[in-house]
């Protein structure tokens, strides 16, 4: 009986189109749109992984993100590295600065400050020149994504003169990092450099990054120094969940894009549970011949189930597949997306949206059936 | 005949009435029905429009449920099962032709012949073999592979008996079989309904006002306001 099921499904192909699209497009809004949510959000935690050697971050109790952070006094730096357990530690400092461009226009920059001699703090790849050409004077590595906003995709700003705080600075190389939640250009340079760069304030040490001995691990050295220190620290982990949570809590991204899920859901409902009942009121003489003859509800049920099935399974391939598509293609050639990604739990969440809509439509389509008395086929 | 006892009966039916809800109002549409039907017999119940006809013959095909009464087929009490019992029932016991068809649109004729089988739990494609024999029993074997909205009104007709006697009912029931049909076309259905349908263990019941095929039955119930006026097979020549 599914095989017929199948074939009275199919051979109406206007409807079984427009259930497939229905299903289809409601799993393509709903993942590609939780996919830009799970992506934007991870965001927040992007500035902590983009320098993935320290264990741990140190820093003022007030702190809240690497972006939203409050100076410490150079001392900490000492104190911590006098913790035992901690196998190295680097002075790092985050802040936000205005530039101006040779040609004379005015952007807002992230001015990170990389320990000087060790250069941990940059991030790891580089895509035009050496992390080691910080060295030179007055020089500044900037980020890809950056880069491309300030001086245009495709140039490469190696040798552009900048001016922070009437401190020149040059572009020395590009590195390779993922954008942050604000998307700001992030300029990096030594530590002491950086020092000049931003207003000159009797605190300006943003973080200490730490590193564990073999045997301890983050967490304890993490409770070791905030007992021993008073500081507080959040290990690597922490601070980049700590990250994702600001965002969360200080955004309204989450409601904006869970009302489109919910239209998205709206969408499907509405598509796949009109287009289901047009296709259930054309076969309802057909349904009632077969209860006429013999085919059990359940019987009849199962060929309900199955039609849902195979329309849900098409419909929801086609969204993810959009989706995956969508978000793979925007990745390449938008900037903005570096870094995104489709992240596989995505696929399974939007199942639950779609088994609903099938379940609700499907109920809605069966209920008539079901109501249909055998002895209306006579009338 | 009415009210006879014998082992030939393939029907009994026994003071059956049907009401239904007319907003606050219960109408009567059939009153104290007895009849039997014979095995054997090709039966017709004939009437004007509101008649009750088919309601009874929904009654008889366990479709539709007496209000009171009881309806005996081959010996068994269908109102006495549950429903799951009657659906099997007439699955098992009861083919049916209705007056459009309802032949599924998107499977070929020998699909819609298999359909029985095939709610019986048979694999399509032994059950597609038998129906293709039944199409042939019917002469149109060659036209198995079609869609029903490929052929022409007699051709779904007789698909339409293939598939209400494939699975091998002692009842059948058909609902107006000739209504869509020119006066040769069907009179050659009822002719080959005749032929394979009604056997010794068998019977057919036909709900019809096509008195261009009155001649063929062997026994005519006519059906007034619910009532059962008249008994006999000569109505063409007194009506």
């Amino acid at each position: 009986m599914n095989w017929i099921a199948i074939r009275m499904l199919t051979g109406d192909r206007t409807k079984f189109y427009g259930l497939v699209f229905g299903i289809a497009f409601s799993t393509l809004l709903i993942a590609q749109q939780m996919t830009i949510l799970v992506n934007l959000v991870q965001r927040g935690a992007n500035a902590v992984y983009n320098e993935y050697s320290a264990d741990v971050w140190v820093m003022d109790p007030v702190t809240r993100t690497p972006e939203v952070n409050f100076a410490m006094p150079e001392t900490a730096l000492d104190e911590v590295r006098s913790v035992p357990g901690v196998a190295w530690a680097v002075p790092h400092l985050r802040s936000a600065a205005s530039v101006r461009s040779a040609d004379g226009d005015l952007e807002g920059v992230a001015i990170v400050g990389v320990d000087d001699t060790t250069l941990i703090g940059l991030p790891h790849k580089m895509v035009y020149g050496t992390a080691s050409v910080l060295a030179e004077p007055d020089a500044v590595i900037i980020d890809d994504v950056g880069a491309g906003r300030m001086f245009g995709v495709g140039v490469n700003p190696v040798g552009q003169r900048l001016e922070m705080n009437d401190q020149r600075a040059i572009i020395r190389g590009v590195v390779d990092a993922t954008p942050t939640f604000t998307s700001q250009v992030f300029l990096y340079t030594r530590y002491s450099r950086a020092l000049s760069y931003v207003p000159g304030t009797r605190n300006r040490l943003s973080f200490v990054l730490a590193r564990a001995q073999d045997g301890v691990t983050p967490e304890v050295l993490a409770k070791r120094i905030a007992d021993q220190t008073g500081w507080k620290t959040r290990t690597r982990d922490e601070f980049a969940y700590d990250g994702i949570m600001f965002v969360i809590a200080n955004t309204g991204i989450p409601f904006n894009f869970g009302i489109t899920v919910a239209l998205g859901f709206i969408v499907g409902v509405a598509i796949v549970g009109l287009t289901f009942s047009l296709f259930i009121r054309d076969n309802i003489k057909q349904f009632g011949a077969l209860k006429a003859i013999g085919v059990t509800n359940r019987k009849i049920a199962g060929m309900v189930a199955t039609q849902a099935a195979i329309v849900g399974s098409i419909g929801y391939a086609f969204g993810i597949l959009g989706s995956v598509v969508f978000i793979y293609w925007f990745e390449k050639i938008k900037p903005e997306f570096k870094g995104f990604y489709s992240p596989w739990q995505i696929p399974l969440i939007c199942l639950i949206p779609v088994i609903i809509i099938l379940a609700m439509t499907g109920w809605l389509a069966l209920r008539s059936v079901m109501k249909t008395e055998p002895a209306e086929v006579f009338r | 005949m009415i009210g006879a006892v014998d082992s030939k009966v393939a029907i009994r039916v026994r003071n059956v009435s049907r009401d239904f809800q007319a907003g606050q109002n219960t109408i009567r549409v059939l009153h104290d029905i007895d009849i039997d039907v014979q095995s054997g017999e090709l039966t017709y119940l004939v009437g004007e429009s509101g008649s009750g006809k088919t309601t009874l013959i929904s009654i008889i095909a366990g479709i539709l449920w007496p209000t009171i009464g009881e309806v005996h087929v081959f010996g068994q009490d269908i109102y006495a099962l549950d429903d799951t019992e009657l659906v099997k029932f007439r699955l098992a016991n009861i083919g049916f032709i209705f007056q459009q068809y309802n032949l599924i649109p998107t499977i070929d004729a020998a699909s819609n012949a298999a359909v029985p089988l095939m709610a019986r739990g048979m694999k399509r494609s032994e059950a597609r073999e038998i129906a293709c024999d039944m199409l042939e029993k019917l002469n149109i074997a060659d036209q198995a592979g079609k869609l029903p909205s490929t052929l022409s009104g007699g051709q779904q007709q007789r698909v339409a008996i293939a598939r209400a006697l494939v699975h091998g009912p002692r009842l059948v029931v058909c609902d107006e079989p000739t209504a869509a049909l020119d006066a040769r076309s069907g009179r050659r259905v009822m002719d080959l309904l005749r032929e394979v349908a009604v056997a010794e263990n068998r019977s057919v019941i036909i709900v019809t006002h096509d008195n261009r095929i009155f001649d063929l039955a062997d026994r005519i119930l006519t059906l007034d306001d619910g009532r059962i006026t008249r008994d006999g097979t000569n109505l063409s020549q007194e009506g």
